[in-house]
């Protein structure tokens, strides 16, 4: 059972206020792990710390280890670390003057991948693996990335992560934006893309990471209180906060 | 009579008696108490306030009005005489009396495309730097010194041109161009420090402010997530302007840069001071020139006859067209990127 | 996986247009600093008490000052802001308070087209619509070519400035039974003073230093002139002409008038920018 993500005593700061004390978290590979807490436990924090967005804020800083394939990624340049974490925001927010092949190819664009037939294969590709390519495939190059309908664009959104063939997979509330038929086609997603990456989700929906993952931490102000198996943190929780969370005593 | 109750503020009949003795008094004044009733919604206060409110503002609309037909009235007379072929005929010849604009028209259009031509590029690099690159400390004194250029006033730009800029052109710009560029026939002639390249130049560093600050403005209304989306994809900061902000941000840039060339058209005594005031057509770039707002700024004060004078007014008349229609497209490009907030998109 | 060539050139171009737009910044900045050092240094020298007491000496004579442009300048002013400032409070009034319709919105694109009119045209109008009636120059035709030039600053300041104020304040007005022009005057215009004080002297500050409108309206005057229907000097005026002139010494006079009025100028915009704005915006802006 391979480690995707080693956090160890991962912590950090929006200025002087301290949102994360000390982390430590084996993310499994090739499975899904959900992270759940109430509104400010951190949980988006600790996310955008593993691809290193958390210190796009000019105020933010982190300490701390976090191992992703055996690399340190405060050791190697945030580029080369975003290049191999994908992410998908809480808002689709796909480039509004790109098509919807350029969205997708973006990622690669980027990396120097200049061969036609090479972009080709990979959108397309990506767009099936979203779960998206049907329904676009006649409208790549004509139709905006704006153009489509919220759920689409996420979809889209994560075709765009998943071009540049990430190892892990962060969503940050990927379908707390949607409608429930677009959301149940994105867990529809995870289960299919666990087998080929990991993914890291971040949800306030319960019943969600029960679907989906198969081990869940619950974040609660800044701590990750408990970490194991979904089904135990349901059903047997070990801390009284989790149990007080997940009964919906508070949050 | 009996004394009012507390808080009755709406009985007008004994204004000293509004409000309580703790509170402040409020004294209504009512015009009409004993008029009848159609009098006193004819003619109170408010309408009339809003009578003189309405007047002032009818007079914005008054004096645009006054300006297009006193400039139509007054250039029919050269309209007359020449019509269209006035915009075609390229002899300004006071004397013989002959009128072509096509000298002007030229002259205005090159200086303001050499203008555009330096003033975009740097514009639009303090913008970016502004916006996406510097160390927050720097933002303002960088933002406001690019503002402060504006502030300087067009005579001011004009005398420091024809003693800086004019001797530093004709002895090291002028001769460096016609040796490394003159390939292009863009760069012959006598080099006299005066002419289109200077007047471009100084009208270039007088638009740098208004490009610049609408830029900024329309790159910070660019949504952060955008930003993030590149950056996730593994972006450079670089990358990430080009990707997500650049391209999101492109219609009001042009909008911007649109507002410029605006602002150059109109130009007036910046330009007079270094352009050489020669009706010429010339196709080097170092050679004197003459724009439409020069011509009347030198001549209109001394034109001895009515034809002069009135095809003075044509070029004037046809300057207001050029520069309210380009002004018109660049409102309409930004105000789609900024969606209507009109406090947002006025520099200056 | 791209190779490790991309990835440094992907480096490179990065520090390549950070350094770029760094650079092109430097060099904005630095033609600012060279213009204001220069005016510095050639119109420093020559600000003395004669300068500003006295007009200009015959050509050949030395000394002499620019008394006559200062106060010309001062009285198309005056006459210039006391018709542009109430028009233009009184149009911006009318926006906010009562022109959400068609109207309002052609006022407002029409305060827009005025304020991209080429000066040097504006200076032709007021040329037409005063000097030829009267028959002569005068400070009352600059005055009013000035006005014009005012009156979209103003106007868009106060509309601007008046929509600030929150609307619960207007009903709290109405609610205690204070008519409409009462509750503009008394409450609304008062809360919005500042702003509109602001743009009013932005206004006043921009048209302080135009020259292209009074070539043909106050047209200059070497002489002492205390009439407004006169023709009169004003210090750009003035400027422009010195400037333009083949003597040094009357150079050496422009550079003088230059730094003084640039001194004016930015000194009152960035007393407005600053001390105002920050004041009102809480800092923020």
């Amino acid at each position: 059972m391979a480690t995707a993500v080693e956090v160890r005593d991962l912590k950090a700061w929006f200025g002087k206020t301290e949102a994360l004390h000390g982390i430590n978290m084996s993310v499994e590979s090739n499975h899904a792990t959900a992270v759940i807490g109430p509104s400010g436990c951190g949980k988006s924090t600790f996310i955008r710390c593993l691809n290193r967005m958390h210190e796009t804020n000019p105020e933010a800083k982190a300490e701390g280890e976090v191992r992703i394939g055996g690399m340190d990624v405060y050791d190697v340049p945030a580029v080369d670390v975003r290049r191999r974490v994908g992410m998908v925001f809480q808002k689709p927010n796909p480039f509004p003057t790109m098509s919807i092949y350029d969205n997708v190819a973006a990622g690669l664009k980027l990396n120097g991948t200049r061969n036609r037939k090479t972009l080709d294969e990979v959108v397309e590709r990506s767009l099936q693996q979203a779960a998206l390519w049907e329904e676009v495939k006649d409208v790549l190059k004509k139709k905006s990335g704006a153009s489509l309908s919220g759920g689409q664009q996420q979809r889209l959104c994560i075709a765009r992560a998943l071009a540049v063939n990430p190892e892990v997979l962060l969503m940050d509330e990927p379908a707390s934006a949607l409608d429930p038929i677009s959301t149940a086609k994105i867990e529809d997603l995870i289960f299919e893309l666990k087998q080929k990456l990991t993914i890291v989700i971040v949800t306030h929906n319960m019943q969600q990471a029960s679907r989906v993952a198969e081990y869940t931490g619950f974040f609660l102000m800044g701590n990750l209180v408990e970490f194991d198996k979904t089904e135990k943190i349901f059903t047997n929780p070990s801390d009284k906060r989790t149990e007080d969370y997940i009964t919906g005593r508070f949050g | 009579m009996p004394k009012p109750s507390r808080g009755t503020a709406a009985d007008s009949s004994h204004p000293e008696h509004m409000g309580t003795p703790d509170s402040p008094r409020i004294a209504l004044v009512t015009t009409a108490r004993k008029a009848p009733a159609w009098y006193r919604t004819v003619f109170n206060l408010d309408n009339a306030f809003r009578g003189l409110m309405i007047l002032a503002a009818l007079c914005v609309l008054g004096i645009v009005g006054l300006l297009v037909s006193e400039l139509m009235q007054r250039s029919s007379l050269a309209w007359h005489a020449f019509g269209l072929k006035f915009f075609v005929g390229s002899q300004w010849d006071p004397v013989s009396g002959s009128f072509g604009a096509v000298p002007f028209l030229y002259g205005t259009l090159v200086s303001s495309l050499i203008a555009l031509v330096i003033a975009v590029p740097l514009a639009i690099a303090v913008a970016v730097f502004v916006t996406e690159m510097c160390p927050k400390p720097l933002r303002k004194p960088i933002a406001y010194s690019t503002e402060l250029l504006a502030a300087i006033p067009s005579v001011i730009y004009g005398l420091w041109a024809m003693f800086v800029l004019v001797p530093l052109f004709r002895v090291y710009v002028e001769p460096w161009c016609m040796k490394y560029l003159g390939w292009s026939g863009l760069f012959e002639g006598p080099p006299f420090g005066i002419g289109m390249l200077t007047a471009g130049t100084v009208l270039a560093i007088m638009i740098i402010p208004i490009i610049s600050s609408i830029t900024r403005e329309v790159l910070s209304v660019v949504p952060q997530h955008q930003r993030e989306a590149a950056l996730a994809l593994g972006a450079t900061r670089w990358e990430m302007i080009r990707v997500a902000v650049l391209s999101n941000a492109r219609a009001g840039i042009v909008g911007a840069i649109i507002l410029g060339l605006g602002r150059a058209l109109g130009e007036t005594i910046a330009v007079t001071m270094v352009i050489g005031n020669t009706p010429q057509i010339a196709k080097s770039l170092l050679a004197p020139g003459y724009t439409m707002a020069s011509v009347i700024a030198n001549e209109f004060a001394e034109a001895p006859d009515d034809l002069y004078r009135s095809a003075l007014m044509e070029v004037g008349l046809a300057l207001f067209l050029v520069t309210i229609l380009v002004n018109i497209l660049a409102g309409l490009m930004v105000w789609t990127v900024t969606r209507g907030n009109p406090a947002r998109a006025h520099a200056q | 996986m791209p190779s490790k060539f991309v990835q440094l050139r992907r480096q490179v171009t990065d520090r390549f247009f950070t350094g770029l737009a760094a650079g092109l910044s430097v060099v904005v900045i630095g033609a600012l600093v060279a213009i204001l050092a220069y005016l510095v240094l050639r119109g420093a020298g020559s600000l003395n008490w004669a300068f500003f007491t006295q007009i200009q000496k015959p050509v050949g004579e030395s000394g002499g000052g620019m008394a006559n442009g200062i106060v010309g300048s001062i009285m198309i002013l005056v006459i210039a802001s006391c018709m542009g400032v109430p028009l233009g409070i009184g149009a911006g009034v009318y926006l906010a308070e009562f022109g959400r319709g068609r109207l309002g919105q052609l006022v407002r694109f029409t305060a827009d087209v005025l304020n991209g009119v080429p000066s040097i045209v504006i200076g032709m109008v007021a040329w037409g619509l005063v000097v030829v009636q009267q028959k002569h120059f005068s400070a009352f035709a600059g005055g009013v070519a000035l006005a014009i030039m005012m009156i979209p600053t103003v106007t868009r300041a106060t509309e601007e400035m008046l929509l600030l104020v929150p609307q619960s304040v207007r009903e709290a007005a109405f609610g205690l039974g204070i008519p409409q022009w009462r509750t503009t005057l008394s409450i609304t215009l008062p809360s919005a003073r500042a702003g509109i004080l602001t743009g009013v002297m932005l206004a006043f500050a921009r048209i302080a230093g135009e020259t292209a409108p009074l070539l043909f309206t106050a047209f200059g005057n070497q002489f002492w002139n205390l009439s407004p229907s006169q023709p009169i000097a004003a210090m750009p005026l003035q400027i422009y002409t010195y400037a333009l002139s083949p003597y040094d010494e009357w150079h050496r006079q422009a550079w003088a008038g230059a730094l003084v009025l640039v001194l004016l100028i930015v000194g009152t915009t960035t007393l407005v920018r600053f001390v105002f704005l920050r004041r009102m915006m809480g800092g923020a802006r």
